[in-house]
């Protein structure tokens, strides 16, 4: 017996609705978000994250509503990210129910943000999401949901976000995210390895198959999936079923 | 809700989010109030109190200490049914080494150690912190009733205790070393991994809490 795999099922979600693009546009409605967190739950999802896609700081409100709803009903932990940029936007989420943020552009543009989060709530609550593309031979940063290049090595990056305190790493693969290829399994282990805190592989999902390579090739410590769930491929429970039967530690 | 309703109480001394615990505890036990509060009155006037805790060590026992409520839940700790959830636990052993060395309440023997930067298992590398999902050895203990053994709760930490009464462990976890999961003593039981969190087997274990006289 050891510390399980864990399956996360994450909710894309637009002015109060789950939502899932491929390659970051081409939106397509998959449904009531405390619903859906309730399925997942009920099929033994290890955790759930939400990204809050919203553009306007006003319709955030909405997510803040939902996380609430949501955290009433759903005991498992909860990470929410997407919007993430002030101390004042992790306590609105944490006092809504949140148990962990997810940190994206604002640490790229002030990684002392992410010292800061840490030391105000604990790294066990800092989330630092990574989106990377393959530029030749290495890994890059892109924010603005994988169209603004930064020049900044993933893999690079990934340490220093450790070193200021996150408690783990959350990697999309913007090449791969909605294209159901499986895990770009190159960045994935690169980061894995060269951190010690748990490292959330995310984006290329189309298979049962590529949630075992993700652990066992890619060394991820989690699983991160949206569409294979969303519109009833496979059940969670399947999921686990399938990684357990790869020979993967998992909560059954 | 009736006017004999039970009552319990989730101490709020300023560390960290206590939504999950209370909504939990609320879920299993729709007739018992469940109050968030420090004012130290209501904790010794409800019938059952949790102590959570998240984050330093150090921060949570400077203001356990600030605002009094170090006596308080040694009082509680003297006459009722008191819970530890991780932090709340770390508080209850004798001494931590997090954050240079901090002293606890020392309702459990022993103390907060490390998991080390180089934590391994069979040569492979283990990540701190020891985060998702593991398995716990059950002791004897009413809190366990109608939960299946190495049944498997949610953890978040990277300090574990190291109990140095084995009698008060009642719950075992491993993670690269052995460490205590559930502690227990009288009316006094604690467990490093977050039943608020913990699914349909964490809220069992809340349920079990709430009905529980605080008898071993």
């Amino acid at each position: 017996m050891a510390l399980a795999k864990r399956i996360i099922p994450c909710l894309d979600v637009d002015k109060g609705r789950v939502v899932k693009g491929v390659n970051f546009v081409g939106i397509r409605d998959a449904g009531d978000p405390v619903e859906i967190a309730k399925r997942y739950n009920d099929q033994g999802a290890d955790e759930i994250t939400f990204l809050d896609i919203t553009a306007s700081h006003e319709e955030r409100e909405t997510t803040v509503h939902m996380v609430e709803a949501i955290a009433e009903q759903v005991f498992i932990p909860l990470t929410v990210g997407g919007g993430i940029r002030e101390i004042a936007d992790i306590r609105n989420m944490l006092n809504a129910g949140a148990d962990k943020v997810s940190i994206n552009s604002a640490a790229v543009y002030n990684p002392d943000f992410v010292r800061a989060a840490a030391d105000k709530f604990g790294s066990q609550c800092i989330v630092v999401a990574i989106d990377a593309k393959q530029v030749d031979d290495h890994w890059e940063i892109f924010t603005h949901g994988g169209r603004k290049p930064t020049g900044i090595n993933a893999v690079e990056w990934a340490v220093k976000m450790a070193d200021f305190g996150a408690g783990e790493i959350l990697l999309t693969s913007m090449d791969r995210d909605g294209v159901k290829t499986g895990f770009d399994l190159g960045v994935t282990k690169a980061i894995s390895d060269a951190v010690n805190i748990p490292v959330i592989a995310s984006g290329g999902v189309g298979n049962l198959d590529h949630l075992v390579d993700g652990v066992k090739l890619g060394g991820a410590d989690a699983v991160l999936a949206a569409s294979i769930f969303h519109f009833g491929e496979y059940t969670v429970q399947q999921a686990k079923e399938h990684m357990a039967a790869a020979g993967i530690e998992m909560r059954l | 809700m009736t006017v004999n309703s039970k009552i319990c109480a989730v101490i709020d001394y300023g560390m960290g989010n206590l939504h999950s615990a209370h909504g939990a505890l609320q879920s299993v036990a729709p007739d018992t109030q469940v109050l968030v509060t420090g004012d130290p009155e209501v904790i010794l006037r409800a019938d059952h109190v949790v102590l959570p805790g998240v984050g330093a060590i150090r921060d949570c026992m400077a203001e356990i200490y600030a605002q009094g409520i170090d006596a308080v839940v040694r009082e509680v700790a003297a006459s009722k049914p008191l819970l530890g959830i991780c932090v709340g636990l770390q508080a209850m052993m004798e001494r931590s080494e997090e954050n240079g060395g901090v002293d606890g309440l020392g309702l459990f023997r022993g103390q907060v150690k490390y998991f080390g930067d180089d934590l391994r298992e069979n040569g492979e590398r283990l990540k701190v912190p020891h985060m998702g999902w593991n398995t716990v050895s059950q002791g004897k203990h009413p809190l366990w009733n109608g939960i299946a053994d190495d049944t498997r709760f949610y953890f978040v930490h990277s300090y574990h205790v190291k109990a140095e009464n084995e009698e008060q462990v009642k719950g075992r976890g491993h993670y690269g070393v052995d460490f205590a999961a559930a502690m227990g003593q009288d009316n006094v039981f604690a467990v490093q991994f977050h039943p608020e969190k913990s699914h349909n087997a964490g809220l069992a274990l809340l349920k079990n809490f709430l009905n529980w006289d605080g008898q071993a």
